[in-house]
């Protein structure tokens, strides 16, 4: 039963994954493909957590915890360069 | 995939979240696909950010302490960080599209007319000051 669910949950991630995509590609502002962007590092982050269930790997914990941290930076940076045309002033 | 023998309502709890983050994770995803201007596009993403992310944590919990027998941590250290990080994340947008497409005219007037911060030159600290004034021959003290 798990096994069916985790097919599931992969699936509709992973579709998510490429809606985001879509959006990113689509998107007429930039802050529309910023928040795709942001979107998909989060989807990423489920996509790792459960890869690490399937293969029963303690490592994708560490994988996804990273792939938040830079994540989360990357966004920022890119919206400070946005609203002040520089990073670290 | 070795996915282990789990005890009934160990199986059962693990599919329902993974279900459950799953579905929510796909109506995010769609709604920022499908929702009609920026403002609101930023409001959907957040239900992949909690409930799909951490229905699937959730889940990674349960299993591993059914199969396992112990408590893994490095769930909740992802969940603290993705809800302590979304919504600067959220705000830093909102300001991006706020300075980039909006002007002061095209915005809903604040309550309290002082102004958008976000679009007064002395930035948040102005309503502060209009309400304790300073003498203006006063020394400043933080300068």
């Amino acid at each position: 039963m798990i096994t069916y669910a985790l097919i599931f949950c992969i699936g509709s991630f992973a579709l998510g994954l490429l809606l985001n995509l879509w959006r990113v590609v689509k998107g007429p502002r930039i802050s529309d493909r910023i928040l795709a962007l942001d979107t998909m590092t989060v989807n990423a982050i489920a996509l790792l957590i459960l890869l690490g269930f399937s293969l029963a790997s303690p490592i994708f914990f560490e994988v996804a915890m990273l792939f938040a941290l830079v994540g989360f930076v990357s966004t920022v940076s890119y919206c400070r360069f946005l609203l002040r045309g520089d990073i670290i002033e | 995939m070795p996915i282990a023998d789990l005890p009934l309502w160990a199986e059962i709890a693990v599919t329902v979240f993974l279900v459950l983050g799953g579905l929510f994770g796909l109506v995010g995803s769609y709604g920022l696909l499908k929702l009609p201007d920026p403002m609101t596009r930023l409001h959907a993403p957040t239900k992949a950010t909690t409930v799909g992310v951490g229905g699937a944590l959730i889940a990674s919990m349960i299993y591993i302490f059914a199969s396992e027998g112990r408590v893994s941590m490095h769930e909740l250290l992802i969940t603290l960080f993705l809800v302590i990080t979304s919504p600067i994340t959220a705000l830093f947008i909102a300001k991006v599209h706020i300075h980039l497409r909006e002007k002061p005219e095209t915005l809903p007037e604040p309550r309290d007319a002082s102004g958008w911060a976000s679009f007064t030159a002395d930035g948040p600290a102005k309503g502060v000051r209009d309400m304790h004034p300073v003498e203006p021959g006063a020394p400043d003290k933080t300068a």
